[in-house]
C-alpha cells in the first residue's frame, strides 16, 4: 500500500518530466533555425567584470553592422553570453550549453588563459570553432590537436615576451634585464618566454624575481634585481600588484626603465600608481587614442550612441577588449558568409580560406592558416602608458 | 640597506599584525570567543576611510573618527547576532557565524564598493625619506610607533581606570562580577567594538601603502589569528611582541631567501614556536577551576 502511494506521484512526475522534454526537443530546432547564433564565455562577474563588458560590446557592435547589412545566410545575428566567473569549471558548463542547446555556429572566450585552455578539448571535439580575443595564453591556440577549432585575434603570451626584449633593447639598450613577475602560472609562462626571448638575442639577464598579489612592499625583490645589476625590469602582474612594485621602486629612489605586459591595462593604474604611472610602458593591441584611422573614429561614435555611459576615452579603457572582439566577430561573420552554413567544420575551413578583411586593427591578409590559428602577429603590437585614467600610444 | 628597508617594513607590517591581532586578545579574554571577522573589519576600516576622506572629501580627521566608528558598530552587531545567541545556548557556533559575517561584508563592499583596488593617498606616503640608504615613508615609521602606543595604552587603561577593572574583574570571574554590579553583557560588548576598532585603525594606517579593495583583509585576518595564538592570546605583550616577531620574518625571509618561501618558511616557523611553547610566548595555560 505504502509503496503504491508512493510509486503514483513519481510516475506522475515522470510524465510530466518527459512531455517538458518533449516540448523542449520541438521548440528548441525551430527557434535555432531563426537565427544565427553567435556565443561568448567570459567573465561577466567577479573581479575582471570589466573585461567581459568590453568584449560584448566590441562583438554586438559588429553584429549590429552585419545585421544592418542584412545579417548572415539571409538570418538575423544574435549574440549568446554566459558567465564564466573566471572559473574554468563554469567556463566548460557554459561552452557545453552554448555548442549543445544554444546551438551556436561559432563562439568566443574571455580574459582568463585557465578558462580557455579548459574549452579547448571540448571545442576541438564539438567541432565548433571557439575565437579567443583576450586571453594571452600561448598553449590555447597551439593546444596540439590534430583538428583545430580554436583561433584567437588577441596577443600570445610567447609573442608578446620577444616584443617585450625588442623593445627593451631598442628604447633603452638593454644589456642585463631584470624580471620581476607575479607568482602564478601566467608569470611563470612569460618567465619562459622572456628566458628564451633574451637567449635567442644573446643576452644575459640579472635576475628572476616573484612577488605575491597582496605583497604590501615588494623593496626586498627590486632590491635584489638592483644589486645583480639589471639596468630595465619587465614586469609581468595585474593592474593592483604592478602598481605596488612601481610604488616600491619610488620609495627606493631607483628611476629603472619598466617594460610591461599589458596587466596595468586592466584598471585604474594610473590612480594606483601614482605620479610615476607613465613610467610603465606596457604592451597593447589596440588603442583609441592618437589613432589616425577613420574606422577607430567611426567605430568610436558607434559605441557612444550604442552606449550613453561611454561618454571619454578613459571609458573605454582597455579598447583591447573591444578591438579584438570587434575584429574576431567580422572575422567570423565573413567565414560563416563564406562557407554558406553554420556548420562548425565548413566555417573553420572558412576561416583558412578568408583573404582579406579591413578591420579596426589592422587590415588582415590570410589571418588564419592550418600552421597558424593566431590572427595578430608581433608586429601588431602597440606600446603605450598611462596619462591620468586614459591609455596614449608611445611613438615606436 | 636590504636589511635596514627589510626591517622598517617588517615592523610596519608586524605592528599591523600587532593590532589586528590585540583585537583578537581584548574579546578572548572577557569572553572566551573571538571575532572571525577581524580581516574584514580591517578592510571596513580602509574602505570607509576612502569613502569619507576621498570620495566625499572630508577633512582626514572627522573622515578617520567616522570609520572608526562604524568599524566600532560593526563590532557591535557582530556581538549581538553573531556571538551572543550562540555563547547563550552553549554552542560553539559563534566561530563559524562570525566567518560567515565576514565573507558577508567582504561581498556587500564588492557590490557597493566595487570591483576595482582602488588608491587611498597620503601626505605620510608620497615623499621617502633616506635612513640609513634605504627610502622610507614617514608613515612606515608612524605604524609601529602607533601599534606600540595602543599596546601600553590599553595595559594602562585595564589596570588604571574603573571601566578597565570592570573588564579584568569580568575575566577573572563573570558570575561573581555580575553579583557586584558589573554589566557583563556591556562589558562584553564594549571588548568587540574596541577589537574591530582597532583592526579598522591597522586598516586605515596600511591603506596608504597598499590598495583598497574588498579582499585586502582576508590574508591579513589569517596572518593576525596565527599571531596572537603564538603571542599567547590571553597576554596583550605577547600578541604584541609576536605581530613585530612575524613580520620581521617576514621580511627578512623574502628579502634573502626570495618571496616563493615566505609563507612556507613563516608559518613552518610559527607551528615550531607552538610545538616549543603550546601556550604562545607570553601566554599562560588555561587552568580550569571545577
Amino acid at each position: 500500500m505504502a509503496r503504491n502511494l508512493s510509486a503514483r506521484p513519481t510516475r506522475r512526475l515522470a510524465l510530466a518530466g518527459a512531455t517538458a522534454l518533449l516540448a523542449g526537443a520541438l521548440a528548441w530546432p525551430a527557434q535555432a533555425q531563426e537565427t544565427v547564433k553567435l556565443g561568448l564565455v567570459a567573465a561577466m562577474s567577479g573581479q575582471s567584470a570589466k573585461s567581459g563588458e568590453a568584449i560584448v560590446r566590441g562583438l554586438a557592435l559588429a553584429i549590429d553592422e552585419m545585421n544592418a547589412k542584412g545579417g548572415l545566410l539571409g538570418k538575423k545575428v544574435e549574440l549568446v553570453v554566459r558567465d564564466d566567473e573566471s572559473n574554468p569549471a563554469k567556463g566548460v558548463v557554459a561552452a557545453r550549453e552554448l555548442v549543445q542547446r544554444e546551438k551556436v555556429a561559432a563562439f568566443f572566450g574571455g580574459l582568463d588563459t585557465p578558462v580557455s585552455i579548459a574549452i579547448v578539448p571540448f571545442a576541438n571535439q564539438s567541432k565548433v570553432p571557439f575565437v579567443g580575443v583576450w586571453a594571452a595564453g600561448t598553449p590555447i591556440t597551439k593546444n596540439g590537436a590534430a583538428d583545430n577549432y580554436v583561433f584567437r585575434v588577441s596577443a600570445v603570451d610567447e609573442l608578446v615576451d620577444v616584443a617585450l626584449v625588442d623593445y627593451a633593447v631598442k628604447k633603452y639598450g638593454a644589456k642585463k634585464p631584470g624580471m620581476i613577475l607575479i607568482n602564478n602560472p601566467w608569470g611563470e609562462s612569460n618567465e619562459k618566454g622572456l628566458k628564451d626571448a633574451l637567449a635567442a638575442k644573446g643576452i644575459p639577464f640579472a635576475g628572476v624575481e616573484k612577488f605575491e598579489t597582496n605583497d604590501v612592499d615588494v623593496v626586498p625583490q627590486l632590491t635584489r634585481l638592483k644589486q645583480a645589476g639589471a639596468d630595465v625590469l619587465f614586469l609581468v602582474a595585474n593592474v593592483a600588484p604592478s602598481a605596488q612594485v612601481v610604488k616600491s621602486l619610488d620609495r627606493m629612489g631607483w628611476p629603472v626603465p619598466i617594460v610591461s605586459h599589458w596587466g596595468p591595462a586592466g584598471g585604474r593604474f594610473g590612480e594606483l600608481a601614482g605620479a610615476s604611472a607613465d613610467k610603465v610602458h606596457f604592451i597593447q593591441t589596440f588603442s583609441f587614442s592618437g589613432n589616425p584611422s577613420p574606422k577607430a573614429a567611426a567605430a568610436l561614435a558607434a559605441l557612444k550612441a550604442k552606449y550613453p555611459e561611454i561618454k571619454s576615452l578613459a571609458d573605454v579603457t582597455p579598447a583591447v577588449g573591444i578591438a579584438n572582439a570587434y575584429d574576431a566577430a567580422h572575422l567570423v561573420g565573413l567565414a560563416i558568409a563564406k562557407a554558406g552554413s553554420t556548420d562548425g567544420t565548413k566555417v573553420r575551413d572558412a576561416l583558412y580560406a578568408i583573404d582579406s578583411y579591413d578591420g579596426l586593427i589592422k587590415t588582415y591578409k590570410t589571418p588564419f592558416s592550418k600552421e597558424n590559428h593566431d590572427a595578430l602577429a608581433s608586429s601588431d603590437y602597440i606600446f603605450t602608458y598611462f596619462k591620468g585614467d586614459e591609455i596614449l600610444p608611445l611613438g615606436n | 640597506m636590504l636589511l635596514i628597508s627589510s626591517i622598517i617594513s617588517g615592523l610596519g607590517l608586524g605592528s599591523m599584525y600587532g593590532l589586528i591581532a590585540l583585537g583578537f586578545h581584548v574579546t578572548w579574554v572577557v569572553s572566551s570567543t573571538v571575532n572571525f571577522a577581524q580581516g574584514s573589519a580591517m578592510m571596513l576600516g580602509a574602505v570607509l576611510g576612502y569613502t569619507f576622506a576621498v570620495k566625499y572629501g572630508w577633512p582626514l580627521l572627522p573622515a578617520v573618527a567616522m570609520a572608526l566608528a562604524l568599524c566600532a558598530l560593526f563590532g557591535l552587531v557582530i556581538e549581538r547576532m553573531l556571538v551572543r545567541p550562540f555563547v547563550d545556548r552553549g554552542s560553539g557556533a559563534w566561530l563559524m557565524a562570525t566567518v560567515a559575517g565576514g565573507i558577508v561584508l567582504d561581498n556587500a563592499v564588492l557590490f557597493t564598493f566595487g570591483k576595482e583596488p582602488r588608491s587611498f593617498p597620503s601626505v605620510l606616503a608620497t615623499k621617502p625619506i633616506e635612513i640609513f640608504g634605504a627610502g622610507v615613508y614617514p608613515l612606515q615609521l608612524v605604524i609601529p610607533v602607533v601599534g606600540l602606543g595602543i599596546a601600553v595604552l590599553l595595559h594602562v587603561a585595564l589596570r588604571k581606570t574603573r571601566r578597565g577593572k570592570a573588564l579584568l574583574a569580568v575575566v577573572q570571574n563573570p558570575d561573581a562580577a555580575r553579583l557586584m554590579g558589573i554589566d557583563v553583557r556591556r562589558t562584553v560588548a564594549a571588548a568587540f567594538m574596541l577589537s574591530t576598532a582597532l583592526a579598522g585603525l591597522a586598516g586605515l594606517l596600511i591603506a596608504p601603502l597598499f590598495s583598497v579593495s574588498s579582499e585586502m583583509g582576508t590574508l591579513f585576518g589569517i596572518k593576525a589569528f596565527a599571531v596572537a595564538i603564538l603571542g599567547g592570546i590571553g597576554s596583550a605583550w605577547g600578541v604584541m611582541l609576536a605581530g613585530l616577531i612575524y613580520g620581521l620574518t617576514e621580511a627578512l625571509v623574502t628579502a634573502y631567501l626570495g618571496s616563493t618561501y615566505t609563507q612556507i618558511v613563516v608559518f613552518s616557523v610559527v607551528i615550531l614556536a607552538l610545538a616549543l611553547m603550546p601556550n604562545g610566548l607570553l601566554g599562560h595555560a588555561a587552568v580550569s577551576k571545577v
